[in-house]
């Protein structure tokens, strides 16, 4: 019964972070997408926090804290004020519409339902389902940072993805805290490298739009 | 422990010329040393063909970690080794002499040795890496050898065009071995031997082994480097590069299809002899066209490589059929013309060096009269020059003969592609073997006999002694191969035992003089009793004419061979002694053209004869690779100037289809 019951709280958990991923790809507007993304990293802490308690991992309360402070917090934070500080045009501007997108987005996760639930099948249920929802969070990751033209919101997709190792990373048994640092760290020097990427186009080119980045490449013949 | 040190010898000799090469002196003494190195060689695989046994594979612990460097010699790899040592060693004597003239000698003198080592590594290289590693230090060697006179455009494209083709036979061996090794990845020789290749990897091995080797030996149409580079290199290295080097491409050819590949079926013995019969009239076609004399020896070789092939591939094909005898003969005879290609195009080649260095020319344009003014060289290369014409009592001729039986007996085969398809080749080689007499005819006419056509022929002096000397010993052995032609054959039947399977002896019916391949009543030749009846009847000639011949003197003026006067552009020249062979077979495979331009009456200048003609293989082969390389080089190119997002989308594509391929592949 219990069994039951964790098994359906952590589905629900991680079905709330794909959906959060796919909330991401539906808004319109910047500030929308990154309280979405903050959303999902809440979402995702929960998630972490509750497989801690459930597989008696003490450690993974330590990548609760970390996703709830960095990604839930600290990176939507800096975001927000990074598009507020330098004026950047409010709407998303989307390379394939927003619909198209959508469908695209339920395409993949059927993708990754298929894929993963055959591979894993010797795995506990567990682990398979949360891995086909991670899964399915990377490559919407991915989608976002391939269907918007503006860089704040390539920047959010590419921390989407992150989100979606760290969930696989929670729900397989056993992995080691060292790895998740690793990632959340990464994200956060990404997060600054992108920062610092922003001044850089802003002082050159006044805008964020990565087409005017690719006009400046001298050896295109 | 003799190879082990005189391979030893040679790479200290390379040590010792890179560190020596500013001195004059020690261009000799590299020499010197690469001539006993060569000799030392040459004798250990003279004394393992006498055992007739196989030596224990040598493991020495060098090479990738985790394998370890085999070595073995067996009889065929001695017979190669006889052949590449005895050339090298003479090549070494005439260097001494030759390398004196030589601007560029600080950068060939290095490479020598290194050549020399990398050719007989090949040969004792008992597992692919050590082999493969061998082959590319030879490859990498004749091609800094090549560069030497890299002040001169044309040598920097023969060099250019060169690497690509090595680096093309090397790209083709690398997986033809992995496909021997298979899975496993037991990369001896001895572990290849055992294994069974299924259908399709034994198709890609015969193929990769044949473009692989075949590139390095010359076959049409991968000889395109070969015209280029030969005479781009120093003539002492060319003669080896094209005497021996394109027979160590050979042996990988025989050690892969003979030893190593368990069963070829015939119809790749079939396609490997017509190969062979094209690459024969190609080569020999291009050759009796050339002006420049060191590249019409080089385009001899490819024809002399289509005859050695033809017997290989008929060899081939005879032993899938089971008639091993057979196999064993095509494939002592081409063995032999192995060992006699090896001889006279060194021997050529020393020549062709010789007279540069005299006249400083080797277009033979400028050629001529050369005989009186350097009598040895003339001499040596008159011998050379019938023996590649294939005429007895000399070696090319029992090679070519015996390739010839074989050929007829051909339609002893079951398969009617090869009942017809036999005699076809067989024409080719005959055609191949006129081409060639014409070819050598028309090289030594115009360059050694007749007048002089330019100042510097007229000045000619002969070379050294050591130059002579060298010349010498290879007619010498020229002759003497062409006239024991039986013990050659029992030799050989020795190397080919291991590789058909039977003990066959081709003289078995007459007993010693008597060459008898098929049988007795079926075509039988003796040199020796040849020779001998012909020096009786020569001397009988002599006595007949001293005694029976009137002794009256008559005085009249010297017949001036129709020259009235003594202009000597009124001589036939190369180009005019051509021109026949020109009209006959170049209008169609070469699309020569002649034109004539006449001045207008009045106009002063001169009238114009002029040849335009195309090389096949570059305009319709090698043009179109080189646009689809172009064009393909193109396509890739617009992928740097893909947008951000394009790049990402590329990754993201191929992950989705990577993932779809996963999920479309579950049960």
């Amino acid at each position: 019964m219990l069994q039951q019951f964790s098994y359906d709280l952590a589905h629900l958990i991680g079905a709330t972070v794909l959906m959060a991923g796919f909330g991401m790809l539906y808004q319109r507007r910047i500030f929308a997408v990154l309280n979405t993304f903050a959303f999902q990293a809440f979402a995702l802490a929960a998630a972490a926090a509750w497989q801690a308690h459930v597989q008696h991992a003490p450690h993974l309360y330590a990548t609760a804290a970390i996703a709830l402070v960095f990604k839930a917090l600290l990176v939507p934070f800096a975001l927000h004020w990074l598009v507020e500080r330098l004026g950047i045009h409010r709407t998303v501007e989307t390379a394939l519409s927003i619909g198209w997108t959508m469908i695209v987005g339920v395409a993949l996760v059927a993708l990754s339902i298929l894929l993963v639930l055959p591979v894993t099948a010797k795995a506990a249920a567990l682990t398979r389902e949360s891995l086909a929802l991670a899964m399915s969070v990377v490559l919407l990751g991915m989608l976002m940072m391939i269907t918007r033209r503006n860089a704040v919101t390539q920047v959010v997709g590419f921390m989407a993805l992150e989100n979606g190792l760290i969930l696989a990373a929670v729900s397989a048994k056993g992995m080691p805290l060292v790895v998740e640092i690793s990632i959340a760290f990464s994200v956060l020097v990404a997060m600054t490298l992108f920062g610092i990427f922003f001044f850089r186009i802003r002082e050159r080119f006044d805008t964020l739009d990565l087409h005017y980045l690719e006009t400046y490449r001298g050896d295109r013949s | 422990m003799l190879i082990a040190s005189a391979l030893l010898v040679l790479l200290m000799l390379f040590a010792f010329a890179v560190v020596a090469g500013r001195r004059d002196w020690s261009h000799g003494i590299v020499y010197a040393g690469c001539f006993v190195a060569s000799m030392a060689l040459l004798s250990a695989g003279i004394e393992h063909l006498g055992h007739r046994d196989s030596a224990p594979s040598v493991v020495l612990p060098f090479g990738l970690p985790w394998l370890k460097a085999h070595f073995r010699i067996d009889n065929l790899s001695a017979f190669f080794m006889l052949v590449v040592n005895l050339s090298a060693a003479a090549a070494s004597a005439f260097a001494v002499g030759y390398s004196e003239h030589l601007p560029e000698r600080a950068r060939v003198t290095p490479f020598y040795p290194l050549f020399l080592f990398g050719m007989n590594a090949v040969l004792v290289a008992d597992d692919a890496f050590v082999f493969l590693v061998a082959w590319e230090f030879m490859s990498l060697a004749s091609w800094l050898l090549v560069l030497s006179d890299h002040e001169k455009a044309e040598n920097r494209k023969a060099g250019m065009v060169y690497l690509t083709m090595a680096a093309f036979g090397t790209f083709c061996l690398l997986p033809c071995f992995g496909l021997l090794a298979g899975p496993g990845g037991d990369y001896t020789f001895a572990a290849m031997r055992l294994k069974e290749l299924g259908e399709v990897p034994g198709a890609l091995v015969i193929l990769l082994v044949v473009l692989g080797t075949g590139s390095k030996a010359g076959l049409v149409p991968l000889h395109a480097w070969l015209p280029l580079a030969h005479p781009a290199a120093p003539s002492h290295v060319s003669a080896l590069m094209s005497g021996v080097m394109t027979k160590v491409a050979l042996y990988g050819m025989v050690r892969v299809l003979f030893d190593l590949h368990g069963e070829v079926g015939w119809q790749w013995g079939a396609g490997i002899m017509v190969a062979g019969g094209i690459t024969a009239v190609m080569g020999v076609l291009y050759a009796v066209m050339q002006d420049d004399m060191k590249r019409l020896l080089a385009y001899s070789t490819v024809e002399n490589i289509g005859v050695v092939v033809i017997g290989l591939g008929l060899a081939i094909a005879f032993k899938a059929d089971g008639e091993r005898n057979l196999a064993a003969l095509a494939l002592v005879a081409a063995l032999y013309h192995v060992l006699n290609h090896s001889i006279f195009k060194t021997l050529l080649f020393m020549g062709a060096g010789a007279v540069m260095s005299a006249t400083g020319e080797r277009s033979l344009g400028a050629l001529g009269g050369l005989l009186k003014r350097m009598p040895w060289t003339g001499a040596a290369f008159l011998v050379g020059a019938a023996a590649i014409s294939a005429l007895p009592p000399l070696n090319g001729f029992v090679s070519e003969w015996l390739v010839l039986q074989a050929l007829f007996k051909g339609p002893a085969m079951p398969h009617w592609a090869m009942k017809f398809g036999v005699p076809v080749v067989g024409a080719f080689l005959a055609l191949a073997a006129a081409l060639a007499a014409t070819c050598f005819v028309r090289a030594y006419g115009i360059a050694f006999l007749g007048r002089p056509r330019s100042a510097a022929a007229a000045r000619a002096v002969d070379v050294s002694f050591g130059m002579k000397g060298a010349m010498a010993v290879l007619a010498a052995l020229c002759v003497f191969l062409g006239v024991v032609p039986v013990t050659v054959t029992n030799a050989l039947s020795h190397v080919v035992e291991p590789l058909t399977g039977v003990s066959f002896a081709v003289s078995a019916d007459l007993g010693w003089p008597w060459l008898s391949p098929v049988s007795s009543t079926r075509g039988s030749y003796s040199a020796t009793v040849l020779v001998m009846v012909g020096l009786a009847m020569f001397g009988a000639a002599i006595v007949l004419v001293h005694r029976i011949g009137t002794r009256a003197i008559r005085a009249a003026d010297a017949w001036d061979c129709g020259h009235a006067e003594d202009i000597p552009e009124t001589q036939y020249t190369a180009q005019s002694f051509a021109q026949p062979l020109r009209r006959a077979f170049g209008a169609t495979i070469f699309r020569a053209r002649e034109t004539v331009e006449m001045p207008e009456p009045g106009d002063d200048s001169p009238a114009r004869h002029r040849v335009h003609m195309i090389d096949p293989v570059w305009t319709y082969l090698y043009e179109g690779i080189g646009k689809a390389v172009d064009a393909l080089a193109d396509l890739v190119n617009r992928l740097q100037y893909l947008t951000v997002r394009g790049y990402l989308l590329m990754m993201f594509g191929t992950l989705v289809l990577f993932l779809l391929v996963v999920a479309a592949r579950q049960p």
